[in-house]
């Protein structure tokens, strides 16, 4: 499609005439770039507005909040301190640093070798197995929900912690495995093949040649895996709600909003604190994480 | 049969425990976190259990309870037919859209492509204790917006009737992925057939059916699939608003009505909990969970079958 701004601009005066029906095309082509463009604002309005609003009303006073005004009278950012001293909300963030953090560490370690060998080895069971990681991956949580509270509570009693949420990612990611092995298998068996003429064994080629190429892969991986556990909300629910202690961010933000009812503009300053993190991530790593989101949107 | 020399013998089991070894880690992860819970989400169904005791068999009790008589689990079947039809609908149609319109434009393209992708990375909680206060009845900037325009302003989470159109609209702002997956089916789709289209004198409508949309086709199929296993699943959202919108929010203990309002956000998920944690039935519990598994395989094997698939990909 050839496009306004690609052609050279000429004008009525410039010598040759103009045909009329090059100069409809061309008002067309400029009418099509103006529709373009206000669709596109239209779109960024819809996408943006939210966040303005919510930055706006946490930014006003407590009275101001309930009210229809949509900028505050006055810029209250004292509400960003008072939420830092509500009792909780820094042991929330402690505990969900630490159930992201570890979580996304233990999940690459683990799901590495297992992608490693679904994309790299010939084996017996490995289309099956690659099913099965496929089903997991679509299982929602709910399903094995009720053996696994058992399972967790009753005969190892770690309900009240987020152990039951943070161990079992030592156990491969089905969802970072798939990830993963779509990832290496682009890469070429040719440097495989020489790392283990070379002599390596597979541990040394998956750690000295594999791990170096497949970093973008690892780093999407890392990224979703991080955003999992921080947005998680039904994992703390079920095995941490008994103790506050053991929240984290996105469940004890609902209960900040229990606490503080009418409190809108606080919730929203709160709201704002957990959002914050995730999208200054993203800027650090945005193509390592567009990257992942169309890796996992398959080319058919 | 060739005959296979003791070396080599020996070197494909070396292989063998090679790949068992890689494999390791998953194949604890299966049994311990799959294949044991699955088969005991099974039996648990079969039995009257609360925690204490012992699971006392009881044939298919849970199951007609569940079928018959249980009142949540109809309406909520109800919501997620609703869900499935208008929510991934919209996402597939904006996100579509949404992709269309950032391969056209031409200015500040980085710039609009992050502005539409970030709602997608706002953690559910927090993006719906927003919608929940922007889409609040009496003050909320929507509703007094609507209102300066002198129209009419709905009661969205308060209100049995909106509470699933708000839902979807807090769907459809998190449209980031879908957007990032199309945009680059887009750019795939060959230049040359555009080109020829053109010159067979297409107008833009007809180019989008007959070039665009064939060459998108196996992408639209992937996400609408994986959009309606999601929306099975569909869990932090309604329950969230409906707490919060509810009123009825806080720590551990206090006990909410399900599906606020009127039972009308209540999703399979949900039930699970409300059986499991807050009626301690586990028998019952574990009916509706196999009821949402069998759904997400269903949905899943269409996704394997489909030709030139998530297996084959890349193979």
């Amino acid at each position: 499609m050839t496009h306004l701004l690609d052609q050279p601009v000429k004008t009525e005066a410039s010598g040759a005439a103009v045909s009329p029906a090059e100069r409809t095309a061309r008002r067309g082509a400029l009418l099509h770039w103006i529709a373009v463009h206000a669709l596109g604002i239209a779109a960024a309005l819809f996408f943006v507005l939210p966040f303005v609003f919510v930055v706006l009303t946490s930014l006003m006073n407590d009275q101001q909040a309930l009210t229809r005004d949509l900028t505050p009278d006055t810029w209250e950012w004292g509400n960003y301190v008072k939420v830092f001293e509500t009792p909780g909300f820094l042991t929330w963030w402690r505990n969900t640093l630490l159930y992201a953090g570890l979580g996304t560490v233990l999940t690459v370690v683990s799901s590495l070798p297992v992608a490693y060998a679904l994309a790299k080895f010939r084996f017996r069971g490995r289309k099956l197995s690659l099913m099965l990681v496929i089903s997991m991956m679509m299982l929602p949580p709910q399903v094995v929900v009720i053996p696994m509270y058992l399972f967790w509570a009753k005969q190892l009693d770690l309900s009240g912690t987020l152990w039951p949420l943070i161990i079992p990612m030592a156990f491969g990611d089905a969802f970072s495995i798939f990830l993963l092995r779509q990832f290496l298998l682009t890469i070429p068996d040719e440097y495989l093949d020489a790392a283990r003429v070379d002599g390596c064994g597979e541990l040394r080629t998956l750690v000295r040649v594999v791990l170096p190429m497949a970093r973008p892969g690892i780093a999407a991986v890392a990224l979703f895996q991080f955003f999992y556990a921080w947005n998680d909300y039904f994992g703390p629910q079920i095995y941490a709600s008994e103790n506050p202690a053991a929240w984290t961010l996105s469940y004890g933000l609902e209960s900040f909003k229990g606490a503080h009812h009418t409190d809108w503009n606080l919730t929203m300053a709160a709201t704002v604190l957990v959002m914050a993190p995730v999208i200054v991530v993203f800027f650090f790593a945005q193509k390592a994480f567009v990257e992942g989101v169309t890796l996992t949107g398959v080319k058919g | 049969m060739s005959k296979t020399s003791p070396t080599l013998r020996s070197k494909r089991r070396g292989s063998a425990a090679r790949t068992v070894a890689f494999m390791a880690p998953w194949l604890v992860g299966f049994g311990v976190f799959f294949a044991y819970p699955l088969l005991s989400t099974v039996y648990f169904s079969f039995t009257q259990y609360d925690g204490f005791g012992v699971p006392r068999f009881n044939g298919l009790d849970n199951w007609t309870w569940v079928f018959r008589d249980y009142p949540m689990f109809w309406p909520s079947v109800r919501n997620t037919l609703w869900l499935v039809l208008v929510m991934v609908t919209c996402r597939v149609v904006f996100g579509l859209g949404v992709g269309l319109l950032i391969t056209r434009i031409r200015m500040g393209t980085g710039l609009f492509r992050t502005l539409f992708y970030l709602p997608f990375l706002a953690p559910p909680v927090a993006a719906t204790l927003a919608f929940v206060f922007l889409l609040n009845p009496g003050t909320g900037p929507v509703n007094s917006v609507l209102g300066d325009l002198g129209l009419p302003a709905p009661g969205w989470f308060n209100d049995p009737s909106w509470s699933k159109p708000a839902l979807t609209m807090l769907a459809v702002w998190g449209i980031g992925d879908l957007m990032v997956i199309f945009m680059a089916a887009l750019l795939d789709v060959p230049k040359e057939q555009y080109e020829a289209a053109e010159l067979d004198g297409a107008s833009a409508l007809q180019r989008f059916r007959f070039v665009t949309l064939p060459n998108i086709s196996p992408i639209v199929m992937f996400s609408v699939v994986t959009g309606v296993i999601q929306t099975m699943q569909h869990y932090t959202q309604p329950l969230v608003a409906g707490k919060v919108a509810s009123g009825v929010i806080g720590g551990s203990g206090q006990q909410f009505e399900p599906g606020y309002p009127d039972k009308s956000t209540l999703t399979l998920p949900q039930l699970v909990y409300n059986l499991g944690f807050q009626r301690f039935d586990y028998g019952a519990a574990c009916v509706v969970a196999l009821v949402l598994f069998a759904l997400a395989m269903a949905f899943t094997a269409l996704l394997m079958r489909r030709r030139g698939g998530i297996l084959q990909a890349g193979e």
